[in-house]
Parts: C-alpha cells; structure tokens; sequence
C-alpha cells in the first residue's frame, strides 16, 4: 500500500469479507444441509446450524446410495473418480513430456507438422465434438471401462504446450554439457530434464486431477452402468425431480464428497497450483 | 524460437511423440473428422437410410426459430457470465492486492471454487434456490418476488448464471491477483508522489497495465461459458423453461443424444468448432502482440 487511508482500508476488508462470503455460502448451506433429516431439509426455512445425522447420511450414501433415486453406493464411485482423475492426470504429463522433449530437442521431418497437429486440439474442448467421439469410443467396444472413461480426455495439448514453454527455457549449456560427458538423449531426459522440471509436474498434477475428477458430460454419456458412474454423475443421479421428492440431505452428503478430494489438492498444493495455473495458460 | 544445440537420432522422436500422436488421432482427429461428414449427411426418421445431403442440415439450422434462439440465449449468457465474473474477480484481486496481512490467508478462502466440478456447482445453487424448500428462494419472498426458476425464464437464466460466475471466480481472482502483483511498484509510487489518489491510480495505470490479462480471461470465460458450463445447466434447468437456458452445446447434446438427429447436431457441432476457432485464433493474435500500451 502506497499510502495510509484508513477508510479504503475498512472498506478493502469489508469487500474481501462480502466476497468470501458469497464463495462460502452455497458450500457451508451445503454442508448443513448433509447433516440434517430429510424433513429437516424440506422445513421452510431450513435450519442455519448444523443436525446430528452427519455419521447417518454419510454413511448411507457412502455404502447404499439413496432410496428414491439412483441405489448405487457412492463409495465405489469415489474410487472411479480417484481413478479417472490419476490416469488422466498422470497419463497427461506422461505423454506430453516426452512428445514435448521430442519436439523441443530433436530436429527431423515431421517435427512442426505433429507440433501442429497437437495444437490444434487446444481448439475443440470435448463438447464440441462428443457425439462422434462416443461413436468412436463404442466402436471401439470401450463403453463402461475405465479405458473409455479416461483416453479421449488425455488427448489435449495444454500440457505439451507448457513442458515446450519450460523446456525452451533450460539453457543449452545443459545440453552441450551432458553431451561432452557422453550422456545420450534419454540419459539427458531422465538425470536432468525430469528434475527440473518437477514444479511444472506437480503443477500440471493438480490442474489435471481436478479437471479429471470434475469431468460431467463425458461420464455421463459413456457410462450405464452404475458400477462405473463417478461421484459427479452420482449426485445427478440421485436427484429425481421435484423439490419435495429429492432426498436433500443425501444429494448435499454427496455434494460434500465429490468436493472433498479436488478441494484438498488445491489447498495443500495451493502454491504449486497457483503458479501452474498461470503459466500453463499463458 | 528454436533451439541452438539439439540431438540427433532417426526414429527416438518419433517413438517419442507416437502416444500423444497416436492418441490425438484417434480420439480427435477421427471423430472431428466423422463430425464435419455427418454434418452433410442426412438420416431418415427411422435411422434406416442415410443419404448425402449438402448444406441441407446447415440450411435447416438457420431457418430454424429454436436454433437461432439457442444462439441469441447463448450470446446473453455468454455476456453477463464473462462480465460478470470479470468484473466481481477484478474488484476482489484489486481489494486483496492492497492487504499486506493476511492476502494469503483471503487468496486461500477464495479459491475454493475452483476445485468444485460445474455440475456440483449447478446443484448447490439450484438447491439455495429451489422454488419450494430453497433458502434463498425464501429470502426473496419474504422481499416480495415471485420466484419460481422451473417456470419463469429469466429467472431460470439468472440461477445458471450466478451458479456459472461463482464456479469461475476463483480463476479470475487468481489471474488478476497475479497481473496485479506483476506491476512494479515504483510506478504507482511515483503516481501517488505526483498526487494521483487511488482510484486515479487504479484508471490510469494499473487497469491499463491489466489489459492483456483482462483480454485474456475475457476469451477463456467465453470459452467457459460456451462450454464448460454444460454440467451447470444440465444440474439445474435442462435448457428449460422452453428454452430459455438453452445454450449451444447443451442443443448439440439434445439433438444428438436425446432426439437422435445426427446430421443436425453435427451441423450444430462444425458451427460450434467454426466459433472456437474463431476465438482461438484471435486469442492468439492478440497474446502475440502481447501488450497494447
């Protein structure tokens, strides 16, 4: 701060206040809602302070799911979505460190063509062409198997693009240095290139985990059967239409379990987090 | 940019590069491709026959009152969620930019968000505001407003789009926080000697300085709305009421998977892909420039 006022400074923490409050809102309702009884939940107004059937629905929903709506357990889809997010966080950086190393470090025909090929695919997100590649995915007999849950998701190019950009800035001193002591090119990958680059790593980590467990459309299409749904299509699942009819207080239990694990990576990894967000985009 | 030294070797690249490129081209490239052909075909109601139909779907789209609705719904929302949620980031960046206690501790508390998937988001806020149990729903009946979002469209429209900017905030916040803390302070030092008050000082130097970030976050949030914000709409209003909430992509989803209209989703879709690219390669130009000051 330049100078003191101490007006603009009351009003920086009021705003700071009134914004964290609107962040926290939704999640504390939903949190309080996960600990109450259905008629609880359906009182108008519902109760601002938490209930005592936190153990109760909790449990319900991690080991039966609900009784009106989908009767799938969430456990199971707890772990699906665990799997999802890894093989789509770690298949990511695994394929796009190499095809980057490759494209950054050896020059052969081709190099800007495949360069050009993986970046075009920062133009279409998923959505756009879901249809075709649902398609694709049954032809290829990969609905309701984590192979099809996971492969279409790792083919983008966002990580690729940011290993290129940090690859680019590792002096060539390196280079010249490891090949003067003999070092081949994967010796160079594997004793210099992959501990630099563990920030970029555990970076790319958490922006890919979260964006593998938050998945929506692709899950929801690719799966029938209720043994491979994720927790995000569980919690749509349950909720059957009908304000009344909807059991809330299972629905939010669930809510808080879906949130539970990309909230975590986020906050105990916030600083490589942050700092990956803004330099894989940029 | 190129490197100076590189290795040499006839067939390790391409062993290298053969997952990613094996990948992209079976999950991307085959069905981008199988879009852009369906998009000139044409099925038959029950599905038996299908013929080459030329700009036939694309034609049909654009005479179609719904489709042309779904893009007047889509630009709306687009609108007020990349607005919005800019607008709201940056008053917050700016505000905790200017706290030397504790900007860690408000950074932390604010991007919770980011980590809640837009389905989830959906419900949350579809649950606040439920017509018959919703709290906040509630609250504004208590101040007089009929609220009913599963009847009255525009209602409908502000549920997804508070649901939508309140997923993104945290994004934006980030990125803004970020550019801000990249101005050098001896900037607004001499600013503030030259007798420049803070609001001054936020107009003239500090917003122009956050333009590239602003124009940056500006072409992802359209992106997110675009796209991203399926998973709210399809947790809360289904594109209802009639429509009103019917944004593009949530259409492709409809006729294709619901009403089984292959041709026109795929024509729907080959538009769709047309706008990204448009905005893609627009962003790109601009980023390249870099800065406009």
């Amino acid at each position: 701060m330049v100078e003191r006022n101490p007006v603009l400074t009351i009003v920086t923490h009021v705003v700071l206040a009134i914004g964290i409050a609107i962040v926290a809102f939704p999640l504390y309702i939903t949190f309080v809602a996960s600990t109450l009884t259905m008629e609880q939940v359906l009182e108008v107004p519902m109760r601002l302070l938490p209930g005592d059937q936190f153990w109760a629905n909790y449990s319900q929903v991690l080991g039966a799911g609900s009784t009106r709506g989908s009767a799938a357990p969430v456990a199971p889809m707890m772990v699906n979505s665990l799997i999802m997010a890894l093989v789509i966080a770690v298949g990511k950086i695994a394929i796009s460190i190499i095809s980057a190393f490759a494209i950054v470090y050896f020059r052969f025909p081709l190099r800007s063509f495949f360069f050009w090929m993986i970046f075009v695919t920062l133009m279409l997100p998923v959505e756009v062409r879901i249809i075709p590649t649902f398609k694709v995915v049954s032809d290829l007999g990969m609905l309701d198997s984590y192979a099809g849950l996971t492969l279409p998701l790792i083919a983008s190019a966002t990580a690729t693009f940011l290993f290129r950009q940090f690859f680019m800035t590792v002096p060539d001193e390196l280079v010249e240095a490891a090949r003067i002591d003999g070092a081949g090119p994967m010796r160079f990958f594997i004793d210099v290139l992959l501990p630099l680059s563990a920030t970029s790593i555990a970076a790319l980590f958490v922006i890919q985990f979260i964006y593998g467990w938050n998945q929506y459309l692709w899950p929801l299409l690719i799966t029938n059967d209720e043994s491979m749904y994720t927790a995000v299509i569980g919690i749509k699942r349950m909720i059957v239409g009908g304000d009344a009819l909807t059991e809330w207080h299972l629905v939010m239990a669930t809510a808080m379990l879906a949130m539970l694990p990309p909230a975590l990576v986020v906050l105990l990894m916030q600083k490589w987090f942050v700092k990956g967000l803004v330099d894989t985009e940029k | 940019m190129e490197k100076r030294v590189a290795f040499r070797s006839s067939w390790l690249p391409y062993l290298l590069v053969a997952p990613q490129i094996a990948i992209t081209l079976i999950f991307f490239f085959w069905p981008a491709g199988q879009a852009l052909w369906y998009a000139f075909l044409r099925q038959d109601a029950f599905g038996s026959s299908v013929e080459f139909a030329g700009f036939d779907n694309f034609r049909d789209l654009l005479a179609d009152s719904a489709y042309l609705a779904s893009f007047q719904v889509t630009a709306v929302f687009s609108v007020l969620v990349a607005g919005g949620g800019i607008v709201i980031a940056l008053l917050l960046a700016v505000m905790a930019d200017r706290v030397i206690r504790g900007a860690l501790a408000y950074r932390t508390l604010l991007i919770w968000p980011y980590a809640v998937a837009p389905a989830v988001a959906g419900v949350l806020w579809g649950f606040l505001f439920a017509p018959s149990i919703g709290i906040l729903s509630y609250v504004m009946k208590h101040m007089g407003i009929d609220w009913n979002w599963v009847l009255n469209g525009n209602q409908a429209m502000t549920l997804v789009v508070i649901a939508s900017i309140w997923k993104q905030i945290s994004y934006n916040f980030l990125f803004f926080l970020a550019g801000l803390q990249s101005i050098p302070r001896s900037l607004i030092e001499a600013a503030a000697i030259d007798g420049a008050r803070p609001f001054r000082r936020f107009w003239t130097i500090v917003f122009p300085l956050l333009s590239p970030t602003t124009f940056f976050l500006l072409v992802v949030n359209i992106v997110y709305a675009f796209f991203d914000t399926f998973g709210v709409i399809d947790s809360t209003t289904q594109g209802g009421p009639s429509g009103a909430t019917q944004i593009l992509v949530y259409k492709v989803f409809e006729d294709g998977v619901k009403s089984a209209d292959l041709g026109g989703s795929s024509a729907q879709s080959a538009i769709l892909m047309l706008i990204v690219i448009t905005l893609t390669v627009v962003q790109f130009r601009f980023v390249e420039r870099k800065v406009n000051y």
